[in-house]
């Protein structure tokens, strides 16, 4: 069990949740068990694209945004 | 017939553009697509629910098709360019349809806010084709503001209720030198042809075919009915006339012997 200080505060979709220190943003596309060509990653306001998930380190109090195309008129 | 619809970098051929919202599954979209002829494809952006299953959206559609993301969920210019770049920097290519609403009701697009989307982002060289309320003043600025074409709707989204704002549209034909491509409220093929016979330069339609009993079929009835109106169109139209004109020859009649005369004008067909 990490101690609280491991524990980094983030906001996805604007639903407060919490991942280990040292997480990427692959490391969240993959805790969510999301498929990594199906969406799209905003991280505070700017898109990180898929090539970037692993270099891309959260930080306390990132802002994030999953997204993917559906269907649309 | 060499007759393309030029919109941005691309030269189209189908004048149907399809959306591919209510799809009772996506894997009618690929040949509801090629059923209708459609080169035009839109989506929309949304936030990921890890509750549902998830599909791309865009494996869906046909590589040869411009995929044009719209900015639905937006309900004022800053959020529509911020969707519009999501997409493009996604991949997604450079169109986009703008959709600016607040109006939860009638879903009615704000047509201010959209102005002022389309400036921002055409300068920033993409495709815009703004989704509006057929207003002559505010398609004029559109034209300034750098779209690519102006997309009047024909009656509420989603309503199949088709050209209700056929008078406002025809003087967008007459006065606007863009394109102009009817979005929304278009039920029925025969709606879609009046629409191109009008000289819309295209229509999008969504509902009206993702929620048929058999969406492929009416894909493909669209796709003849918007290529139907567009050869009127380029045929001509005959004038519309009050009174009959007769169609054959006012001369020579054959008439029995006690048959009072009759002025060839009052019969013929």
């Amino acid at each position: 069990m990490a101690c609280w200080e491991d524990i980094l505060k983030i906001t996805v979709n604007d639903r407060e949740e919490t991942v280990a220190e040292d997480s990427t943003v692959a490391d969240l596309i993959e805790g969510k068990g999301l498929h990594p060509g199906t969406v799209l990653v905003e991280h505070n306001g700017t898109i990180v694209l898929q090539g970037r998930w692993g270099t891309t380190f959260l930080k306390d109090e990132d802002r994030l945004e999953i997204l993917r195309f559906v269907g649309g008129g | 017939m060499n007759d393309v619809l030029k919109i941005g970098d691309r030269e189209l051929t189908g004048r149907l553009f399809l959306g591919t919202g209510k799809f009772s599954s996506n894997r009618l979209i690929p040949d509801a697509v090629k059923a209708s002829g459609a080169q035009v494809v839109t989506v929309a952006l949304r936030r990921v629910d890890p509750e549902f299953a998830e599909e791309n959206i865009a494996a869906f559609v046909p590589k040869d098709c411009v995929l044009m993301p719209n900015t639905s969920g937006a309900r004022n210019a800053q959020e529509a360019v911020r969707i519009a770049r999501l997409a493009r920097a996604a991949g997604c290519g450079n169109w986009v349809k703008i959709e600016v609403i607040t109006d939860n009701r009638y879903l009615l697009p704000d047509n201010y806010e959209t102005v002022k989307a389309t400036e921002i982002l055409a300068a920033e060289g993409f495709v815009v084709l703004p989704y509006m309320s057929p207003d002559l003043m505010v398609a004029k600025k559109l034209v300034d503001a750098g779209a690519a074409a102006v997309m009047p709707l024909g009656a509420p989204i989603g309503s199949n209720r088709g050209l209700r704002t056929k008078e406002l549209i025809r003087i967008l034909v007459e006065e606007i030198p863009l394109p102009v491509i009817v979005d929304a409220g278009i039920g029925r093929p025969s709606e879609a042809a009046e629409a191109m016979e009008m000289g819309a330069a295209a229509v999008l339609v969504n509902t009206a075919i993702a929620t048929a009993a058999d969406p492929v079929v009416m894909a493909a009835a669209f796709g003849m009915a918007v290529r139907a109106g567009r050869m009127a169109c380029l045929a001509g139209l005959g004038e519309v006339r009050d009174v009959a004109s007769a169609s054959s020859p006012l001369t020579g009649f054959l008439r029995s012997a006690a048959s009072p005369a009759s002025s060839p004008e009052s019969t013929g067909r």
